[in-house]
């Protein structure tokens, strides 16, 4: 595990550097096998926000994540592709220790935010979940007021001392999500009244309001209709200039939109990491290929 | 070709169609026999119970110009004076011709010995009156009540009813002179146990009901409630706590007498409680309403979205936070639907309570949890065995008034629940 990390860490590919280096076309019989299950292209970034390293899940017996390492830099969005069941979604939620909650689910490796291991004995998940924020698939407000919904992580966190103070962080916070102007005089109205997409965007503004570093979106538009999800895809565009943002999506055109980076999983293995252009244009990956080219997923 | 299949498909379809429909009338007629008839069983329930039960809300009086002769009364005593014979020379005043000794007594036997009590406080309360005459209206004996109520027929042979002839005569003369009359029966709802009919009440009852489903309220619905959020919430699934949850849902099952039997091994004979008392009561219901708050109250919290759940711990609430923020506000009204349920429950149950001593006779009101009492559906048994006429009508009058407190609770518990229901 030592020997492999310090392999990992010096920033090179691990596998197939020839081809992370070409920057022109790769020729077909040159794309790395479907059999081969090492990480192609570019996991590594100088700058990172969070780095990963030889992370494995397990769900009881079942092997989840095999295996990934990858670093989310700052300020980025990092797109995560891959077929259903794939792992994208499991890996994410490792990114705040979601899966602290789920039975049975076990985590191994080295997942570090700003150089501190969150998996450590030490850390405390409660702010780490400030720090690395979430976003789910399905809209989820609570049952209360809209301001409620932007004002609980900062009351819980103690993030305003005042009631003045904590207005102006849920204006910012609705304002940041693009939601202000629709219901700036509806405060007090339940957030389950709004459409599915300003019920999103809440969500977004819920998570922005404690001030987080890192943004984890699992599917968020996966509910949404189209034009609720071009809102939101223009918030990701918008935020990424304050926070990092990791979002997982079925979408391959969202993916495409909104990333800098995609990285596609198969099967609980990351088969290609790169930048987004060069993922969806010019893939090293035979099962990226099939992926993107929609032969299966 | 096409065509051909095609037909085929539909004749199939609408062929089977008929049956389908058919059946689909059947189900639902059958569902509405099986309504109508358990609400035809309910109507014949609430019938006979109210028709039976009634008259006992009426109470016949006797109206008696009573002396409050000076001679009779010690000022520094007043709670021995003879009472007694202020009823009697006022019912010998109203008929001066009744002369045997054996006549008298059965002239006397009219008015209800609890006449004197009446009397009695009223001296008490105002020491003023002693030495006036006043008009008032006393409770005559409950055979008299009956007579008028029609429960005693006149057309029986004299040996075969409770009033002879010549008390019958007295009574109607009564009722001509405007002295009897039947009233509301204050009695009823003021006084404790007694063994004479026209004085029993069910305060008494439904006090210690109150007391004992106070204490059980007291004690379920926390223990309950937290029992629920540590099993749900906090326990790991392991083998331990799939036999703690197979136990609970078999607690659930277990027959009421067993938990009255374990009541009285522990709470009287170990740690030595007082008989007959709604603390010792209330524990004992304790007992037998905590599986059914649990497994309410898990199944509420079982039913909370867990998108809420990862809401809050996405946003860095801590799990109590989570729980005591958002999943307990969303769970409540079910678990308050299942407390009701449970207090309903309790509140209906008898046999544990005979094991503790609960079926006593006690004619106090009690005034807190210690004192001896009884509950209401005790109360329903004991008079249920009583021999008097008067007594059946007072059964059926208990039950009214328990099943008026049931119905109340249940629909509290249909109203928390529509006021506090949340959707999402």
């Amino acid at each position: 595990m030592e020997s492999m990390s310090a392999v990992l860490t010096t920033g090179e590919t691990p596998f197939l550097g020839a081809y992370s280096m070409t920057q022109e076309k790769v020729r077909q019989e040159d794309k790395a096998p479907r059999e081969n299950r090492m990480t192609v292209g570019v996991p590594f970034v100088d700058d990172a926000r969070m780095t990963c390293r030889g992370v494995n899940v397990y769900y009881g017996e079942k092997h989840a994540i095999n295996n990934v390492s990858i670093d989310v830099g700052r300020n980025e969005v990092l797109a995560m592709i891959g077929p259903s069941g794939c792992g994208k979604s499991t890996f994410l939620r490792c990114l705040n220790r979601m899966n602290d909650t789920v039975e049975g689910c076990r985590v191994e490796g080295d997942i570090q935010l700003d150089e501190l291991n969150i998996y450590d004995k030490s850390v405390d998940v409660v702010p780490l979940r400030a720090q690395v924020g979430m976003v789910f698939q399905k809209p989820n407000p609570f049952p209360k007021s809209i301001y409620d919904n932007v004002a609980y992580g900062p009351k819980i966190h103690g993030l305003a001392s005042s009631r003045a103070e904590l207005d102006e962080v849920v204006e910012s916070s609705l304002k940041k999500a693009g939601l202000w102007s629709e219901v700036s005089d509806r405060l007090d109205q339940p957030g389950t009244g709004l459409s599915g997409g300003q019920q999103q965007r809440l969500c977004i503004a819920r998570a922005i309001a404690v001030r987080p570093e890192v943004i984890l979106m699992d599917e968020p538009c996966s509910a949404l209709d189209p034009i609720a999800t071009a809102t939101v895809e223009d918030l990701i565009s918008e935020l990424q200039e304050q926070y990092t943002i990791v979002i997982v999506t079925h979408n391959m055109q969202q993916a495409a939109r909104v990333s800098q980076r995609t990285a596609y999983f198969h099967l609980g293995d990351l088969i290609e990491v790169g930048s987004t252009d060069r993922i969806f244009t010019n893939p090293r990956h035979r099962l990226t290929e099939d992926y993107i080219t929609g032969r299966f997923g | 070709m096409q065509a051909e299949k095609r037909e085929t498909t539909m004749d199939r379809v609408s062929k089977g169609l008929a049956r389908r429909y058919r059946r689909e009338r059947w189900f639902r007629l059958f569902g509405l026999s099986a309504i109508v008839t358990s609400v035809c069983f309910i109507a014949l329930l609430f019938v006979s119970i109210g028709a039976n039960g009634w008259s006992a809300f009426q109470q016949t009086e006797v109206l008696l110009d009573i002396h409050f002769d000076k001679e009779q009364f010690d000022v520094d005593n007043l709670s021995t004076a003879n009472y007694g014979a202020l009823v009697k020379n006022s019912m010998q005043a109203l008929f001066p011709d009744v002369t045997g000794r054996s006549d008298k007594r059965e002239l006397n036997k009219l008015v209800s010995s609890g006449a004197s009590y009446v009397l009695q406080k009223m001296v008490i309360k105002d020491t003023g009156i002693i030495g006036s005459t006043k008009k008032i209206w006393l409770p005559a004996d409950d055979e008299v009540d009956m007579f008028l109520k029609g429960y005693i027929s006149r057309d029986v042979a004299e040996s075969a009813r409770r009033l002879n002839d010549k008390q019958i005569g007295w009574i109607d003369q009564l009722v001509a002179e405007g002295r009897l009359e039947k009233k509301f029966n204050t009695i009823f709802f003021t006084a404790g146990d007694s063994r004479e009919p026209e004085l029993a009440g069910i305060r008494g009852a439904v006090a210690g009901s109150l007391f004992t489903l106070a204490v059980t309220l007291l004690l379920s619905f926390p223990i309950g409630v937290a029992t629920a959020v540590y099993l749900e919430e906090f326990a790991p699934r392991n083998r331990w706590t799939d036999l703690v949850e197979v136990n609970i849902n078999n607690l659930a099952a277990v027959p009421s007498i067993v938990f009255g039997l374990l009541g009285l091994a522990v709470f009287l004979n170990v740690f030595g409680m007082p008989r007959s008392a709604p603390l010792v009561g209330g524990l004992v219901l304790t007992l037998m309403t905590l599986p059914t708050i649990i497994i309410a109250s898990r199944a509420s919290l079982k039913s909370v979205p867990p998108s809420i759940r990862e809401a809050a711990l996405g946003v860095g609430a801590s799990k109590m936070q989570a729980i005591t923020h958002h999943i307990l506000p969303l769970a409540m009204p079910g678990m308050m639907t299942g407390t009701i349920i449970g207090m309903a429950q309790a509140l209906g149950e008898t046999a544990p309570l005979l094991m503790i001593g609960m079926v006593a006779f006690i004619v106090d009101v009690p005034h807190g949890v210690t004192d001896p009492a009884t509950v209401l559906p005790v109360q329903i048994y004991l008079w249920a065995d009583s021999p008097e006429r008067a007594f059946v009508e007072r059964t059926s009058a208990a039950i009214m008034v328990l099943l008026g407190f049931l119905i109340s609770m249940n629909a509290i518990a249909v109203f928390l629940r529509r006021k506090f229901e949340r959707r999402w």
